[in-house]
């Protein structure tokens, strides 16, 4: 699970260009989207398709990446728990 | 009250017909062009729906005397419109007063661009299409196609509101004295690029789109081509032209909140229709009919909803949005909406907005879901594009 | 009663160091090639990190132009943006694309797409901004930023807007440039900057640029020129094209006598260039005449670069010896006409008059 959660702090700071951001400093609980990371509506579809290609993950509606991607914490369980 | 830029000729192609009285009849008769795409070979057909011309290009083609692959889909559609409204408003002679074309595109020449992306590269077969990306040069094969040289031909691109914005320009123009003609519009033919595009901010439907309903599940995307001729009061009166309706009213805003998305309350939208209220001189209660952006998608109705809620301070006339009919025709939804406006004058009749059936919880707007026969005089046409562009016409049956 | 159409500040992006308003083609950035990149100013200064990650090139080059314009005007705020592009940010656009064949539609994500929209850089510029104002992109290939320049003087004149924010922009892509070559619109051959204009050759050099200038109503203290006069031709007669000119200056109750300087678009494309030649060694026989896009590159949007050098001449009062083409000179500059076709087609006067 820490492996994952390393793993997805690199993916999103790669995919996401958030070039002066390191892993260090995204805790595994802090809020990703608003006052924490600050990602956006248009990150969230970025997430979406990483979630896709990477994870085999599907979501059809993009209001339920709301939920998943509120932390690292709350993407990683997902994934644990929906992967293909 | 100001007075109005006439309109005296209307060309259009769309999903729902190839002429304006085609499109009148689909319009009509509750007859959508709503598909599952055929000429376009994309991963996505079994999961979108389209508003596709029927015709190929090969058939257009032939009908304007070309040779096959000569032209992209967007400048051959184009000129199928610009053509017609050309004819509709008995001009033999384009040059024979001071004429301009302003049109707007958001792919121009993709269509081929990315078919050919690699294969130039390999072959100079289709070397051809290399300069057809600008979307300026589908503008110059439809001046080229009506003869019109020496003249103010330029192109405008701000997205899903490209010709509405055309439309606006056009009738600044005449105002001002800078022009006695101008044909304005815009076209837009389907392509990956979009089809993915819109897909990627998953906007799309997979079924028939349903605007302003409550389980809307995004949009449909179209294809069409629409111009119309305005022409100024002095060329009217000379050649005792008939006159179809005035462009009476015109306002660009920026919402300024997102890259893609419209804001919540609808600032821009707001701003949009309050300028073009005060460029007619009109009131809000003199509106007949609003022929809305209604796109189908969840932000934008909801957005634009409120806007109107708060623009008609809770009394919203009539409205409906005809993009369950075409689909959602990109740069070229603002001129075939214009057109559908005019019809609207002209036949004292109001659009069902077809697919609605359950309102949204949000507010208590109901669309017309039936053809609906009305005196209408004032016609209220809102556009809206990436970018926050906001835009809104409105016409009329008097100057 | 029209109103007078003021340039009151400049900002500007280019292949050369002119980011740097203080300077003035000084220190002239040379080259051997048939492409060329802009300088690159230090984006971090002009963009938050958070807002630079997902920005194209064009709007990063034109968050920098346009930022040095408002600051230059002293404005926070501005009644319309109007952005002339050719090909918008066309970067973005030829990745989506690759990525669509590449991956067979798979995998897509947005960022690029909504980079493609032409009018990406003036919405961004709008939301950055907080501009709710009137909002136009042109996108009409060589005379995209004239058709800007026609809409803001449209609307100075009669009074609908104070201060307008104008501009240009295009991006250097290498597939566009790749193909183009293809079909003899760029050089085959590298070309050094000093031999490009007499290089005999088909095709041009392509570079890229942002320019900005905030267009009033209102003279300030910051004041360039004023923009007289202003017409373009979808297509123009050879033969017609110094009628057309001198027609031009007659509508505006001037003779050639009263143009202190012509600015040409020679690119060095033997197809075309006598558009230009034709008339230096006619009607403009005795004009001064100025070159400038073997500094720039020729793009759809270069004339942005001849409208900033125009403008630094009247407010420096020097005309640099690098963008002379004959020996004539220039002395206390009243006028300065601006003439551009590109490739035969789309051709633009602008008539500028210090003030």
């Amino acid at each position: 699970m820490s492996n994952l959660k390393l793993e997805l702090k690199e993916k999103i700071i790669e995919q996401l260009n958030l070039e002066d951001v390191s892993v260090d400093e995204i805790a595994d609980n802090d809020p990703l989207f608003g006052d924490g990371l600050g990602l956006d509506s248009i990150d969230a579809l970025e997430l979406i398709v990483m979630l896709d290609k990477d994870y085999g993950i599907k979501l059809a509606d993009p209001k339920e990446g709301r939920k998943i991607f509120e932390s690292i914490d709350t993407m990683a369980a997902y994934i644990s728990a929906n992967k293909a | 009250m100001n007075r109005g830029i006439a309109i005296t000729g209307m060309g259009l192609i769309s999903s729902i017909g190839n002429n304006v009285e085609e499109n009148l009849a689909s319009l009509t008769s509750n007859k959508t062009g709503i598909s599952r795409i055929t000429q376009i070979n994309t991963v996505h057909k079994n999961d979108i729906m389209v508003g596709e011309i029927s015709q190929t290009n090969d058939m257009l083609e032939k009908k304007l005397g070309l040779a096959p692959n000569s032209y992209s889909r967007t400048p051959l559609l184009g000129i199928v419109a610009a053509k017609e409204a050309i004819a509709q408003a008995g001009i033999s002679n384009i040059k024979d007063c001071k004429t301009g074309l302003i049109s707007g595109t958001t792919v121009g020449g993709m269509d081929k661009s990315e078919q050919y992306f690699y294969d130039y590269f390999e072959s100079d077969d289709h070397w051809n299409h290399i300069n057809g990306l600008h979307a300026g040069d589908s503008t110059q094969k439809i001046a080229d196609a009506l003869g019109l040289t020496e003249s103010f031909v330029t192109t405008i691109s701000t997205a899903c509101s490209s010709s509405a914005n055309a439309i606006m320009l056009g009738a600044r123009m005449i105002k001002a004295g800078e022009l006695d003609r101008v044909i304005v519009g815009g076209s837009d033919c389907l392509s990956k690029f979009t089809i993915n595009g819109f897909k990627t901010l998953m906007i799309l439907s997979d079924t028939y789109n349903t605007p302003f309903d409550e389980n809307r599940k995004g949009l449909n995307l179209g294809e069409a081509a629409a111009f119309l001729v305005l022409e100024s009061d002095e060329i009217v009166l000379r050649e005792n032209k008939k006159v179809l309706a005035y462009v009476k009213g015109y306002g660009n805003a920026n919402d300024a909140f997102h890259q893609t998305a419209s804001s919540e309350n609808g600032d821009g939208a707001v701003l949009a229709m309050e300028k073009a209220f005060q460029t007619a001189g009109i009131e809000p209660s003199d509106i007949d009919y609003i022929n809305a952006h209604g796109t189908a998608t969840p932000n934008n109705d909801l957005s634009e909803g409120r806007s109107l809620i708060r623009i008609f301070n809770g009394n919203v006339p009539e409205f409906s949005s005809t993009k369950a009919f075409t689909g959602h025709t990109l740069a070229a939804a603002g001129s075939v909406e214009a057109i559908y406006s005019v019809l609207a004058l002209q036949n004292n009749i109001i659009y069902p907005n077809l697919g609605f059936k359950t309102p949204m919880s949000e507010f208590d707007l109901v669309p017309e879901t039936i053809l609906k026969h009305k005196e209408i005089n004032t016609v209220l046409s809102n556009s809206f594009g990436f970018g926050g562009n906001c835009s809104t016409l409105i016409f009329t049956k008097e100057a | 009663m029209k109103k007078e159409v003021y340039i009151n500040s400049i900002g500007s992006v280019s292949v050369q160091k002119t980011f740097d308003s203080t300077q003035f083609l000084e220190d002239i950035v040379t080259y051997n090639d048939t492409t060329l990149k802009v300088v690159d100013p230090n984006y971090k200064e002009y963009i938050p990190p958070a807002a630079a990650r997902r920005m194209a090139k064009g709007i990063k080059m034109s968050a920098v132009s346009s930022k040095n314009a408002m600051k230059e005007a002293g404005l926070q705020n501005v009644d319309a943006i109007i952005v002339g592009t050719g090909l918008g940010c066309l970067g973005d656009s030829e990745k989506f694309v690759s990525d669509i064949i590449k991956n067979d539609e798979q995998y897509l994500t947005p960022t690029r797409f909504i980079q493609s929209s032409h009018n990406t850089v003036a919405g961004s510029i709008a939301l950055d901004m907080g501009c709710k104002g009137y909002n136009f992109t042109y996108v009409n290939t060589s005379i995209s930023f004239e058709s800007s320049l026609w809409d803001a003087k449209l609307q100075l004149q009669a009074n609908e807007a104070t201060h307008i924010l104008v501009g240009g922009v295009d991006e250097m892509v290498d597939h566009h440039v790749d193909t183009h070559r293809f079909i003899g619109h760029v050089k085959d051959k590298p070309v050094a900057m000093e031999e490009v204009l007499s290089s005999h050759t088909k095709g041009a050099v392509i570079g890229e640029g942002s320019h900005f200038f905030v267009l009033s109503n209102k003279k300030g203290k910051s004041t360039y020129s004023k923009l007289t006069a202003l017409n373009i031709y979808n297509t123009l007669k050879k033969e017609n094209i110094a009628e057309v000119i001198t027609g031009f200056l007659k509508d505006n109750h001037l003779l050639l006598k009263d143009i202190d300087g012509v600015i040409l678009g020679n690119n060095g494309d033997i197809e075309y260039d006598h558009f230009y030649t034709d008339l230096c060694s006619s009607i403009f026989e005795n004009t001064p005449q100025l070159v400038f896009k073997h500094l720039s590159g020729e793009f759809d949007t270069a004339t942005g670069f001849g409208f900033w050098l125009a403008n630094k001449i009247f407010k420096t009062g020097i005309v640099p010896e690098i963008v002379k083409l004959n020996d004539k000179n220039i002395t206390e500059p009243k006028r300065l006409l601006l003439y551009n076709q590109y490739r035969g087609r789309n051709h633009s006067l602008v008539l500028l008059e210090k003030c």
